[in-house]
Order: C-alpha cells, then sequence, then structure tokens
C-alpha cells in the first residue's frame, strides 16, 4: 500500500528525515517510536503533505502512484487521514458541518454524488459510539475549547467517519488518562480490517498495549535505526532508547526495514 | 508545492460594467449655484433650498477629517460634478417609464424591476447615480399606510415629514461629509412605517454609481412610528474605473416608542484593482436615533467594497430601555483600507447595546475597528457589551482596533472583548487533510469567523454575503 523508499526531507534548509525506507502492506499496523527529535512527527506531517516541509530526496508511493506529488486534499480524497497531534481549532464551524463537508469532498472524488444529511446523521450516530463522545459534540465548534483529550478523540471520530485507508496517528495517545487511551484504543481496533493500514507514531510503548502493532520501528536522528516486531517495544520501555541512539552508525542511510 | 500565504490575484468584479445611457450630468464643480442648480431640477420646497445653503456654507468652514487609519491623495471637490441622472428618467415615472436599458442594467446585477421577476417578499428603491430609477410594491405597501419612495419623491409628496425628520439625526453640521451630502444630495430613499405597522416585507435600496467623475450623495431616512417595524436592506455596485470616486451618503433612522428598524448593507463598491487603482472613497454617515421607550435599531453591515471605507453606523439610546445592535463583517483584500465601527450613546436608562465586529484582512489590506460606547450621567442600568474580532490572512496586511468608553455613570456595565488570530497554513492544512481545497477551507473558516453577524442577516442576504465574502478573498491564499 505505502512504500517510502530513501525519503529526505526537511523545513527550511535543515534536513530533519535522512533516509527513511518503510514499507506497509493492506492489514498491518506499523508502530514508529523514538525519541523526541527525532524526526516522527516530521515524518507523519511529509506523509499527509504539510506544505512546510520540503522533500529533498527518496520516494513514497501510494498504492502505486507518486504520493509526493499529489497535493494534500487529494492524498486526502484518496484515503489518507492524519490525526493530528495538536488538531487545529476552527470557530464558528460545527464538527456536524465540517465532518460533512469533508466526507462530501472524498465522496465527490469518487464520482459519488453528496450523502443524504439524515444517512449522514445516522452514520454520525454510529460512529460517535465508537468514541464514546456525545452527541451534543457535533453542535460544538471543530475543536473550539475542547479539552486535549476531547480534541484527540474528535480526530478519531473524523478516522471514523471519513474510514481511510492509510491511517496516520500522530502521538495520539499524548495527554490522554488511561481512560481516554482506551477509547482512542477501542476506535482504533474497531476499524482495522483487511484493507486499510495504520501509522501509529508514539513516543511511549503505553499506546501499543492496547492496539497491537504488526511492526515497531525506531526511529533516531531521521534514520530507522531499529525494526522489529511487537516486542521490540516492550524492550524500548525496559530499556529505553539510548542504547538504540548510540549504537547507530552515524551515516548510515536508510537503516533495514 | 508552495501554498504560502501571500500570493495575491485580483478576481474579477462582476459588476464593473458601464451602462451607456445619455446624462443630464451638471458641469464639474462645487459653488452655491451648483446647490441651487441641484434644488431647482428636483423643483425643491424654499425650506429645503435654504437648508442645503446653509449647508454648504457649514461646509466651506469645515476640514476634511483625517483622524481615521486611512490614507489618500487629497481630494478635488471641484474636480466632480455633483449631479448626474439619466436623461430618460422622469421624476415621479412610473416602472413603465423607466428606460429599458436602466431595466437591464439592475437585471445584471441581480435585481428584477420588472413585476413578473421581482424577488417575492422585497420591495426595491433603485438608485441610479444621483436619482431613483423606480421603487417596486409601492401600491401593496401604500394598502397600509408605508410610505416607500426616493427621497425626492417624499420631498414632493410628504414636505411635512422630510422637514420633521430631516437633519434630525445627523444635522447639516455634523461632520464635513455630512455637510457635504447635505449640499448636493441628489436622492435616496425614503420610508415611513406608520402607528403599530409590522412591514410585512424588506424594503431595500440598491445604489448604483454609473458615470464618471461623479460622486454619489444620496441621503436616506426611514422613520418608525409608535409600535412599527421595519427591516431594511441595502446594496451597493459601481463600474471599475481608473480614478476614485466619491460616495458620500447619509442614512437617517428614527424609532419611536416601541418601533423597531433593523438596517443591513452588503457593500459591494468598485474597490479598484491589485495594485490599488481606482475604486470608491466611501465615506458615510449612518446613524439611528432610538427616539422612543424600548425602541430598537440595530445595524448589521457586511463591507467587501469600496477602495476606503469610513463608516461608523451608530445609535443615540435616547428612549428609555431602548436598544442598539451593531453586527459588522469588514473585509479588505489588496490595497483596500477600512475605518469602521460604531458608537452607541447611552442617554436613556437601562438601555442595552450591543457591539460585534468582525475583521478581515488579506493582501495589503489594512483593517481598523473604531467604536465609541458613551453612557451618560443619567443612563442608569445601561449596558453594552462589545466583541471585536481580528483575522488575519497573509503576512502584509494589518488589523487595529481603537475602542473609545466613556461612562459617567456608577450603575453601568460596559463589556469588551477582542481577539486577533490569523488564518494559518495550519488551519487551512488541517482542512485539506480532511480533503477540503484551499478555497473550500478559506471560505469555511472565515464563514464560522462571521458566523454570529451573518445570523442576523435576513436570508437571502446572508447567502448572498457569504459568496460575497468568498469572492473578495479568493485568490488570497496561494
Amino acid at each position: 500500500m505505502l512504500e517510502i523508499i530513501d525519503l529526505h526531507a526537511g523545513i527550511a534548509d535543515r534536513e530533519i528525515l535522512k533516509g527513511i525506507s518503510l514499507t506497509v502492506r493492506a492489514g498491518e499496523v506499523h508502530a514508529i517510536m523514538g525519541p523526541n527529535g527525532s524526526g516522527k512527527s516530521t515524518l507523519a506531517q511529509v506523509l499527509a503533505g504539510h506544505p512546510a516541509y520540503e522533500v529533498t530526496g527518496g520516494s513514497a508511493t501510494y498504492d502505486g502512484e507518486d504520493l509526493l506529488a499529489l497535493p494534500p486534499e487529494e492524498r486526502a480524497q484518496k484515503g489518507i487521514f492524519l490525526a493530528f497531534q495538536y488538531p487545529v481549532e476552527i470557530p464558528g464551524v460545527t464538527n456536524a458541518y465540517f465532518l460533512r463537508a469533508a466526507y462530501n469532498e472524498i465522496r465527490k472524488s469518487k464520482g459519488l454524488d453528496e450523502i443524504d444529511p439524515m444517512d449522514f446523521a445516522d452514520l454520525v450516530e454510529e460512529r460517535l459510539r465508537l468514541v464514546d463522545m456525545d452527541r451534543e459534540m457535533l453542535q460544538r465548534a471543530v475543536n473550539a475549547g475542547f479539552s486535549g483529550g476531547e480534541k484527540k478523540r474528535n480526530e478519531i471520530l473524523q478516522m471514523a467517519v471519513l474510514g481511510p485507508r492509510l491511517a496516520i496517528l500522530d502521538e495520539t495517545d499524548s495527554g490522554l488518562d488511561i481512560d481516554a487511551l482506551r477509547v482512542v484504543a477501542h476506535g482504533v481496533n474497531s476499524l482495522r480490517r483487511p484493507d486499510n493500514a495504520t501509522i501509529v507514531v508514539t513516543h511511549y510503548q503505553r499506546l501499543l498495549n492496547y492496539i497491537v502493532p504488526d511492526r515497531v520501528h525506531v526511529l533516531a536522528g531521521g534514520r530507522i535505526v531499529k525494526s522489529g516486531g511487537k516486542d521490540l517495544a516492550l524492550e524500548l520501555e525496559a530499556r529505553g532508547y539510548d542504547w538504540l541512539v548510540e549504537a547507530a552508525p552515524a551515516g548510515v542511510a536508510g537503516a533495514a526495514v | 508545492m508552495s501554498t504560502a500565504i501571500e500570493t495575491l490575484v485580483n478576481r474579477d468584479y462582476q459588476y464593473g460594467f458601464v451602462t451607456d445611457v445619455e446624462a443630464d450630468t451638471l458641469p464639474r464643480g462645487l459653488n452655491e449655484e451648483t446647490v441651487r442648480a441641484i434644488s431647482a431640477k428636483k423643483r425643491e420646497p424654499a425650506f429645503l433650498l435654504e437648508w442645503r445653503l446653509k449647508a454648504y456654507r457649514r461646509w466651506l468652514t469645515m476640514k476634511e477629517p483625517h483622524w481615521s487609519n486611512v490614507t489618500y491623495p487629497p481630494i478635488d471637490y471641484q474636480s466632480i460634478s455633483y449631479y448626474s441622472a439619466p436623461k430618460s428618467t422622469k421624476p415621479l415615472g412610473s416602472l413603465d417609464d423607466v428606460d429599458p436599458e436602466l431595466l437591464r442594467t439592475y437585471e445584471k446585477l441581480g435585481i428584477s424591476l420588472t413585476e413578473q421577476k421581482r424577488i417575492s417578499g422585497v420591495a426595491v428603491d433603485a438608485i441610479f447615480d444621483s436619482v431613483s430609477v423606480g421603487t417596486t410594491m409601492k401600491a401593496e405597501l401604500g394598502e397600509l399606510g408605508i410610505i416607500f419612495c426616493s427621497f425626492g419623491e417624499a420631498v414632493q409628496e410628504h414636505p411635512e415629514l422630510v422637514r420633521k425628520y430631516l437633519g434630525s439625526v445627523v444635522p447639516y453640521s455634523d461632520n464635513f461629509f455630512a455637510a457635504l451630502n447635505a449640499a448636493v444630495f441628489s436622492d435616496g430613499s425614503f420610508c415611513y412605517i406608520p402607528k403599530g405597522v409590522k412591514c410585512p416585507m424588506e424594503l431595500s435600496t440598491y445604489f448604483r454609481i454609473n458615470s464618471a467623475d461623479t460622486g454619489q450623495f444620496e441621503r436616506t431616512l426611514i422613520i418608525a412610528d409608535e409600535g412599527a417595524s421595519v427591516s431594511y436592506l441595502e446594496g451597493c455596485t459601481a463600474p471599475r474605473r481608473d480614478t476614485n470616486q466619491l460616495h458620500a451618503a447619509v442614512v437617517e433612522l428614527v424609532a419611536l416608542d416601541h418601533a423597531s428598524i433593523k438596517y443591513s448593507t452588503v457593500q459591494n463598491w468598485y474597490a479598484g484593482d491589485a495594485n490599488g487603482k481606482g475604486g470608491i472613497y466611501n465615506f458615510v454617515t449612518k446613524r439611528g436615533k432610538a427616539a422612543g421607550v424600548r425602541s430598537k435599531i440595530s445595524w448589521t453591515q457586511v463591507e467587501t467594497g469600496s477602495a476606503i471605507t469610513w463608516k461608523y453606523p451608530s445609535v443615540i439610546l435616547q428612549g428609555d430601555y431602548s436598544t442598539g445592535e451593531f453586527y459588522s463583517v469588514a473585509v479588505v483584500n489588496n490595497h483596500q483600507q477600512a475605518d469602521t465601527g460604531t458608537k452607541m450613546i447611552h442617554i436613556g436608562r437601562d438601555t442595552k447595546s450591543t457591539i460585534i465586529s468582525k475583521g478581515i484582512s488579506a493582501g495589503h489590506g489594512n483593517n481598523s475597528y473604531r467604536g465609541q460606547v458613551k453612557v451618560l450621567r443619567k443612563a442608569e442600568g445601561a449596558r453594552n457589551y462589545t466583541q471585536c474580532d481580528s483575522m488575519l490572512i497573509g503576512n502584509q496586511c494589518g488589523a487595529h482596533t481603537f475602542p473609545y468608553i466613556e461612562v459617567d455613570n456608577n450603575s453601568s456595565v460596559v463589556e469588551h472583548e477582542a481577539s486577533t488570530s490569523k488564518i494559518g497554513e495550519d488551519q487551512i492544512f488541517y482542512c485539506k487533510q480532511r480533503g477540503l481545497s484551499a478555497e473550500h477551507a478559506i471560505s469555511l473558516i472565515v464563514s464560522g469567523f462571521c458566523k454570529e453577524v451573518f445570523q442576523n442577516l435576513p436570508m437571502e442576504f446572508a447567502l448572498e454575503a457569504q459568496q460575497l465574502l468568498g469572492i473578495t478573498l479568493e485568490g488570497s491564499v496561494g
């Protein structure tokens, strides 16, 4: 589904990603872990097409298509969803309106008609339960005045409604208490299907107790320094990141997946 | 893929065409003879000519105000023509007599004056340059005793009302532009709602500047008698021209006991090109007097056009328990400048005012909110709530807030809230990441920002305003 080869990217002349290679297949959950500043969020943003980041080398192919050539809205319409680490507030625009606008844009890109508002209401109603959110949240402005936990939950609600093929969760666990974490994980797990994939970006192993990954990659200094199965996350929990960061030989480009 | 919020593209102004009609135009220049000539053309009674002359003489002693936060080259008042009327328009003519060319012009602007195609529930007075070309629905309104006609017609047919209320809210000596208007005003709308009548339809005036080198100086007077209510709409457009044109209008509203007037404006004068060349100077004095007990005056404005806007629709809260409201969206793009806001003068007891101002700046635009809340000594229990929000799009525009608050009364409560936000790449990227285009994202973010104001517009107008906003800001994000 997603194939990243030797990806280099940065911001304002500073290279952050220094050769990332990663393959994600349909049905898989990948965890990207690593210390602060290792480039995890940058990777998520670059995949989603944030204009502040410049890709300076390498490639990313999504369903056989050059992902990096697509504007962000087309990536979204083709099923890439980024759950933001810091969801953005849009005052005055209700959640309900925003969700429907996004849902319809994606339908339009597929040549489908806009959804009937009543049908959409039913769909949202059902998805609300998945993330244990109250219906009145729909009438509030997008993320405006939401608590940190509410914002994260709202991201998962959007994900549940839009039904992406490839979901990228950027530090969705940060700032969540254990109950909220469970709710979010439950939402993500319920949405897992053989034809979609998830990339979970996280600093802590904690979330991976609930969302069990197929592969775990450790990012340090803009490179993947180690990849492994779900046990790698537990090992990181016990030993921290230092042993990997120190062991990584400088100048290695594109560590093995 | 660079989405830097810098690139500015001037979107075509779709109302920029010129209508080719033969016009009766006064030569450029202003002196006492000009004032007399205008008055004579309109066959005005002596009291009005006297009033105009007093205004003119007063104007000669006044200086153009420059306290506002806008800049423009000096205006040569002698290079302007102060009267221009399509020759074919007969005064007091019925709509059947209107030049088809003019009807077509209004059709093109989306305003139908002919019987069949009228927007139901809206009566329109169409003002073309210096004169009214026609008023619709007059008969229907007449049955209720509502007078809705051009100012010129009111002077002929209801001189007693004109005499009683003209200048009672905005005296000719009020300010430089109001004095100029009083001296040379040509036409405008007049509206009187009799006691106890709730006007069953929206009344509206559509202002069109057509001829070059002409100033438009219209004057609108609306009176809601005891217990009456009316909702009034105003729209404006002008052709695209390289030179700046002056528009100095005066609007006076009077609400007597228990009466209410809601006045909505969608202002879309030509704003000049992307480099700031041309465009209308919109220097307007609008004021309402909530004269009666429990009377109410509400201004809603959406200001998207004009090269420069200088405008402060205000309310004098004279009657006890009276209410004043001001809801405003002002948008500047390219090189537009706006200095706009309101004044709420609390005189009566338990008077209440609300100010919601939304300023949006894009391109090199400069947007200032200027507002005064004044509570006089006898205004026991007066309340004001002001909310003043600015939004910046890009990093070469400006937003400024100048609130003046003066309270001479211990039992009053005045609240002021202000915020400034920036449509950032992050907000747009967030929307894009959900599949929305940049244009869709901006219109969504901006309409969310303006929601509280749009809610106060009559429905057809709210849609128009929202679209207009989209057009004005189109291309402001590259």
